[in-house]
């Protein structure tokens, strides 16, 4: 048996390097598009300026983008590393999207941003702009495929057990890739992608107007975030990866840690706006609620229920008794037993063999665990309810103050008065971690409220680590820590300086600081 | 549908393409970082030399984490096994593959020298340590892996980092090194001209005449050494599904690693082919005939790597402790219909981006000077 050390230990590992990729993820997927859009004007217009914007920003996307390929690198080799009985388990459904993802977006995202970077004198024009947004869709078909890969982890259709290779194996393609957790998963964090690189580009252009410094080029970033922006936070919004907490248990589950709601209430349910979730006593205080809007919200009905953490529970209990029955029965399988009345009956349990699976971390043996096991299990069955409740919280208020901020920078747009609101511009630069922390937030959501799967209903998480040594996590988890603190600070760094010096660094003679210089320069001679 | 013993193959001989197409393209710009703080001693040359993959890097770095999917996709057991066994090994590898992107696109934005050669050094062991271990891990296969599988496949790994580091390995680390050394030399030669271009011709011959020997080394130590070779003790049911355990499998002290050469005399075309590769870079690096010592570092990765290929089939993974569990391409392999989707989906695209990837370098090609470097100085890296 793996330790819970090492498994708690592998866990704060990945959520770790995966929250640190998921700092320069979303701002590549933004930035990327609002490059091709720069781009595109660029062309259309033939005006010089946008070339110098695309050229600009895109050394910023290139500062973060270093950062984000070294990143994945972590994600792609943990899988191996770490969590190798999960690999083993369910690759045979898990690999297929990696791999294609490679194939398909990887591919094409990489080869072009080399051109992107260097090949603006060695491309015509709309061979340039066909280039950059080869990367943009690119990055968001990588995406595509990794959410659909995670998506399959929170509701894992089209596949079947198979009690032979003792692993779970692709039934259906098409339900894999048309998964609706997937589906709407993607679309959310991509639009969620779109907002961060839109309040970079709104945050830094605020900070040269303050500073009234290269107007025309920092209005025109400032209007295309500033529209960008808005249409990608109402999509966040509106298409938000809410719709999907109908499908599966674990989604159920995991909506109701969210709401905190400890029982089924009448529909449609109240939202708790706020209070504090007390998981000993399974009970929310001070509650403070607002009449029927978490039925509307969650079930789109005033007429459905929301399930309840406490019947979620009852129903896992008698799920966790009939997991003990199927692995019984696996176990005959896999000693050769191949009677009918055995096979069938497995093939009417295997459903709740991942319940089963759950009693391991208490009872190795599992058809020998005490009634005690089932009850710690059953606890087990429900993620950090005041973890989910107040993260879900901090992801929907910077949503909507990045709502209202858009809404006031496309107003200022609109009327081309955002230079004389100090206020706004102001607002606009301190908004800039906003995307960032909905983002961190939201991935504990998904993840942390998956728990104790990571498989959904079919692999425990404490099944699916590696069977390495408590040392080797350790320094592993060392070793990543210290490398990536320094990364970061090198990377703040340079993207601080170059956001400071704004499109002077492209030394083109046209802008600020150069002027500057040149003055000077001008008054000493 | 295609036959399930057919996909197995194909996959084998994909993860292979894969594999090469990685040595092949990544290799020259792990070879050429490796050796850029020695053959570059002005600022100048050595951003030429960076600058000569800058704009393939990255794609380049695909293949290679394409490969790493297509392992995970098509032998995930192969893929827990390897990475969760060899752990330390893994973090190695990842730890010097963290320094390119950030060394390539950060080294050249600030003027500081301390903290353009620290990146310099950092290029180069992300260059010159993968090369290492991946070779290392090649030689390993060959001993044996110290690893078993309990009864619900887990895999438990017995060994530790510093038995990785054994004599054999360690040549087969030099012969990876050494050829993507030689590999990355002989692209400075192409794309480079003046001191730059002369000093890679110096290193990518050094490079071969290593290679060379160490390569021969390795294949005396298989004829002549008491390594043991593994075989089925029985038939294989070539199209079951996942099963290492079902199997019987011998090890064979008497040069068993070659079966596969006597009895296939044809796939001898790869250690010759590497062979004389090596033998061409020798003599044409040193008379300046950069295209053809490309080529002839180009057959010394395709031989290698089929050389190593070649004679494991089809093992994967051979287990020094409990043969029964060594995993092969018959048996640790994905199901039927997972290898059957990832065929379409690489028939579709592994065309589609040999056409894109040879435009972009249709496109960037040209000899990088000095000059180039100096007055672009603010948007090369």
């Amino acid at each position: 048996m793996i330790s819970e050390s090492v498994v708690d230990l592998s866990r704060f590992q990945f959520a770790m390097t995966a929250m640190y990729h998921f700092l320069f993820v979303p701002l590549t997927l933004g930035l990327a598009f609002i490059l091709a859009i720069m781009e595109t004007t660029y062309v259309i217009s033939g005006k010089e300026i946008y070339k110098d914007m695309t050229k600009f920003w895109g050394k910023l996307f290139g500062i973060n983008f270093a950062l984000g390929v070294t990143t994945g690198l972590t994600m792609e080799f943990q899988f191996g590393t770490n969590w190798a009985y999960y690999s083993h388990y369910v690759g045979d459904i898990f690999g297929a999207p990696l791999a294609i993802e490679g194939l398909m977006a990887f591919f094409l995202e990489s080869t072009f941003i080399g051109l992107f970077f260097f090949g603006w004198d060695r491309l015509s024009k709309v061979q340039h702009l066909g280039v950059t947004w080869l990367v943009a869709i690119g990055s968001n078909m990588s995406a595509l495929w990794i959410l659909i890969a995670n998506g399959w982890m929170q509701n894992p259709v089209g596949a079947a057990f198979n009690y032979e290779t003792m692993r779970m194996e692709l039934v259906d393609f098409g339900a894999l890739i048309f998964n609706p957790v997937a589906q709407v998963k993607f679309v959310h964090t991509v639009s969620a992608g779109y907002v961060t690189g839109a309040i970079f580009v709104l945050a830094i252009s605020s900070y040269y107007l303050l500073k009234k410094r290269d107007l025309p080029f920092a209005r025109r970033s400032f209007a295309i975030a500033a529209i960008f922006g808005l249409a990608s936070t109402l999509s966040v919004i509106l298409l938000g990866d809410e719709s999907g907490y109908e499908l599966g248990d674990v989604q159920k589950t995991k909506l109701a840690a969210i709401e905190a709601e400890w029982h089924t209430e009448p529909a449609p349910a109240a939202f708790t706006l706020f209070g504090l979730p007390n998981q000993q006593e399974m009970r929310t205080d001070y509650a403070i609620k607002i009449p029927y809007v978490m039925g509307i919200i969650a079930t789109r009905s005033t007429d459905k229920e929301v399930t309840g953490l406490r019947d979620l529970m009852k129903e896992h209990e008698v799920r966790i008794r009939n997991g003990m029955v199927a692995y019984s029965e696996l176990e005959k399988l896999r000693t050769g037993d191949r009677s009918p009345d055995l096979l069938a009956s497995f093939e009417k349990n295997q459903k709740d063999l991942g319940y089963g699976l759950l009693l391991k971390k208490y009872s190795p043996n599992v058809v020998d665990a005490t009634e005690e096991h089932i009850q710690a299990a059953t606890k087990d069955t429900i993620p950090n309810v005041a973890a989910l409740f107040f993260s879900f919280r901090a992801m929907v208020a910077s949503g909507f103050l990045m709502l209202l901020l858009f809404l006031f920078a496309t107003w200022a747009v609109a009327k081309r008065n955002a230079e004389d609101k100090p206020w706004l511009l102001k607002f606009a630069l301190f908004a800039l971690p906003l995307p960032w922390i909905a983002a961190q937030t939201g991935w504990y959501v998904a993840e942390g409220g998956r728990q104790p799967w990571s498989i959904g209903e079919i692999l425990p998480t404490h099944l699916s680590a590696s069977s390495v040594s408590t040392g080797d996590v350790w320094g592993s988890i060392i070793a990543l820590a210290a490398f990536y603190t320094v990364l970061l600070i090198i990377e703040m760094y340079l993207m601080i300086k170059f956001a400071r010096l704004g499109p002077s660094s492209l030394h083109t003679g046209k802008y600020h600081f150069e002027k500057l210089e040149a003055k000077t320069g001008e008054a000493q001679s | 549908m295609i036959e399930y013993e057919l996909l197995k193959i194909i996959w084998w001989v994909l993860v292979g393409v894969l594999l090469i197409g990685f040595a092949l393209t990544d290799g020259f710009d792990m070879g050429s970082m490796a050796l850029m703080p020695f053959v570059g001693k002005t600022d100048s040359e050595r951003r030429a030399a960076i600058n000569t993959i800058a704009p393939h890097w990255d794609g380049n770095q695909v293949w290679f984490i394409t490969a790493g999917g297509a392992l995970f996709a098509a032998w995930p057991m192969v893929y827990a096994v390897a990475f969760s066994g060899m752990y330390w090994a893994l973090l190695l590898v990842l730890f010097a593959l963290f320094l390119r992107p950030v060394g390539f696109d950060y080294r050249s934005k600030l003027e500081n020298t301390q903290w353009r050669n620290s990146w310099d050094w950092g290029l180069c062991i992300g260059g010159a340590v993968p090369a290492l271990v991946f070779g290392v891990a090649f030689g390993n296969l060959f001993l044996g892996v110290p690893f078993s599988l309990d009864d619900t496949l887990r895999s438990q790994y017995t060994g530790s980092f510093f038995a990785l580091l054994n004599p054999f390995a360690l040549i087969c680390g030099i012969v990876s090194l050494s050829m993507l050394c030689a590999h990355g030399g002989a692209w400075l030669m192409l794309r480079t001209d003046g001191n730059l271009h002369n000093r890679s011709a110096k290193a990518t011959q050094i490079m071969a005449i290593v290679f060379l020997v160490c390569f021969l080394a390795a294949g005396a130590w298989l004829v002549f050494g008491n390594i043991s070779g593994y075989s089925y003790a029985t038939a294989v049911n070539t199209n079951a599904a996942l099963n290492p355990l079902a199997k019987d499998v011998v090890t064979n002290a008497n040069h068993g690693w070659l079966n596969n050469y006597a009895t296939y005399p044809i796939t001898m075309a790869a250690p010759i082919a590497a062979i004389l590769g090596a033998l061409l870079v020798i003599v044409s690096a040193a008379k300046h005939k950069a295209a053809v010592s490309f080529t002839g570092t180009s057959l010394m990765i395709v031989g290698a790597i089929l050389t190593a290929g070649f004679a494991l089939f089809p093992f994967l993974l051979p287990s020094s402790i409990d043969p029964t569990s060594s995993l092969t391409m018959w048996d640790a392999v994905s199901s039927h219909k997972t290898l059957g989707v990832m065929t379409v989906a690489a028939c579709i695209f592994v065309p589609l981006i040999l056409i894109y990837t040879s435009w972009s370098y249709y496109k960037m090609w040209g000899v990088i000077t000095n000059k180039h470097i100096e007055e672009n100085s603010h948007s090369l890296y």
